[in-house]
């Protein structure tokens, strides 16, 4: 890709956030969707590029009107939206389309209009992980920390000041689910959900929805909204099952999708303002960080626990308060790009002064898949 | 631990070979005859180098536990919290398993601790390869 070469034009949640039972899943795109169209003033006749994950784009495209040139139906879990922002770039460049519409929603909590799982169990998930008793992400995507915490030295008390300091950045967000001040004691003694992980150390399950209007950046001058460019992009995959990851302190989905995103801005970390790195459990801010190279192996926990990414630490990080406090639908990865994009417009409810770059990197799976999306308000 | 209830794998041509074993009493994995790879899950070729020529051969059953969670949520044919672990074979490759004959505790649990192969009957024809602490 060549950098800034695409911009996103239009972006919004969905009306409500958190428990919307009265809305049936595939509407929560659609929500989203004609949110998105109405910030950058287009219709959805104006949209000819299609891509989503969790539903067949097929089916969003049909019940928005959509005629596309062009669709991704990319699911590869929440990570999907940043692989759809990859995907999309190479579109827009390539001429196959002139105006894309990413969509994401999901009734995780209320489970409204929900007829199939976001994603399908893999063929060794069925026969070499469900008969051990896995049933869903907290008992799955927990499951290589004690390895880490042996290995690199990470900590019960630093997993739990992941939470404390999100609960710090939620607190600015009047959308977010949850805002009052909480301490590491108050996350220690929480539920044990599946040792040594308790439940404020585990995402929220909630209902929303999000989309994204990308063009190419010549046009993206003649919307009223400030455009926001797509600097750098990475994705990757590694296993569909957490048992055969191969290094159980490091992802290399991670490691590969940064550094495509990093290598295809043509940044460093030290001209990063702004970081989001998808949460669904405490523990993937440490991971995140450091397979990304923010920092060393194994200093993710204690960069965190001494306050680098709390307001008015040095690197500004789940801005929104992430999947532990602001929302999860379940692929939350639209959410923290949503977060990126308020930042770059200079209009987050904890707005980062002068941020001029964020990067945006998401999980799909059990660190299975990985997306990373480097944005910037400032393309010279 | 109760078998009602639990997910029964059912096998696929590509991993006919690994359930009949465990029935058998017996954890066998792959090798590649090519670079030498001992890999799993089963599949017909080598995943380092591609190569087709491949064998299945029976594990020594030896294994140390790579890490774990203690599962407090509900699963269907368990009760209480129990160990759903990942453990390191001799020869190599991951496995994820649970921890019989052992407290399910972080005291009882100690990473690295050498384990032993034995297999949990599920129904007549799928018995489940599982670990518990070497020579209990």
């Amino acid at each position: 890709m060549t950098p800034n070469s695409c911009a996103i034009v239009g972006a919004a949640e969905t009306t409500d956030l958190g428990k919307i039972p009265g809305m049936g899943q595939i509407n929560l795109h659609a929500d989203a969707a004609l949110n998105a169209l109405a910030d950058c003033g287009l219709t959805i006749k104006d949209i000819d590029g299609v891509a989503t994950a969790g539903h067949n784009p097929t089916e969003l495209a049909h019940y928005l009107g959509i005629t596309p040139t062009w669709v991704d139906g990319t699911s590869v879990g929440g990570c999907s939206f940043m692989v759809h922002v990859r995907h999309a770039v190479a579109a827009l460049e390539a001429g196959l389309c002139k105006t894309v519409l990413i969509t994401h929603g999901e009734s995780g909590r209320s489970r409204a209009g929900v007829f199939a799982r976001a994603i399908f169990p893999a063929v060794f998930d069925m026969q070499f992980e469900q008969p051990y008793g896995v049933t869903a992400p907290p008992n799955r995507f927990t499951l290589p920390v004690m390895r880490k915490m042996k290995d690199d030295g990470l900590t019960e008390e630093q997993l739990a000041m992941v939470a404390v300091v999100q609960r710090e950045w939620a607190a600015f967000h009047p959308r977010a689910s949850f805002r009052d001040p909480i301490t590491v004691d108050d996350v220690l003694n929480s539920r044990m959900i599946a040792w040594p992980f308790r439940l404020l150390m585990c995402c929220l399950v909630t209902d929303g929805g999000g989309a994204l209007i990308l063009t190419k950046a010549d046009r993206a001058k003649d919307f009223p909204t400030k455009p926001v460019y797509i600097r750098g992009v990475g994705e990757s995959v590694e296993t569909p099952v957490v048992s055969q990851m191969k290094d159980f302190t490091s992802s290399r989905a991670f490691k590969v999708s940064g550094k495509l995103a990093f290598d295809s801005a043509g940044i460093t970390h030290s001209d990063v303002d702004h970081l989001m790195i998808y949460d669904a459990f405490a523990h993937l801010p440490v991971y995140g960080l450091e397979d990304l190279g923010f920092v060393g192996k194994g200093e993710g926990g204690a960069f965190i626990a001494e306050g680098n990414t709390r307001p008015g630490g040095k690197l500004p990080m789940n801005t929104n308060g992430g999947g532990l406090s602001y929302m999860h639908s379940g692929m939350y990865g639209m959410y923290a790009l949503q977060e990126s994009v308020r930042q770059m417009r200079g209009i987050s409810p904890a707005q980062v002064d002068g941020a001029k770059i964020s990067v945006c990197h998401g999980v799909g799976g059990m660190f299975a898949a990985s997306g990373t999306v480097v944005m910037t308000n400032d393309p010279a | 631990m109760s078998t009602t209830d639990r997910v029964v794998p059912t096998p696929t041509p590509e991993t006919r070979h690994y359930w009949e074993g465990a029935k058998a009493g017996e954890l066998r994995l792959q090798r590649c005859d090519a670079c030498e790879t001992a890999y799993f899950p089963p599949r017909p070729f080598c995943p380092e180098c591609g190569s087709r020529k491949v064998s299945v051969f029976k594990a020594s059953g030896k294994a140390t536990l790579h890490s774990y969670v203690i599962n407090h949520l509900p699963a269907p044919g368990f009760s209480g919290p129990f160990a759903i672990a990942v453990v390191k074979l001799a020869e190599g490759p991951t496995m994820m398993s649970n921890i019989l004959d052992c407290p399910q505790t972080p005291e009882a649990l100690v990473l690295d601790m050498p384990l032993e192969v034995t297999f949990e009957p599920l129904t007549d024809e799928i018995s489940l390869p599982q670990f518990k602490p070497a020579g209990s």
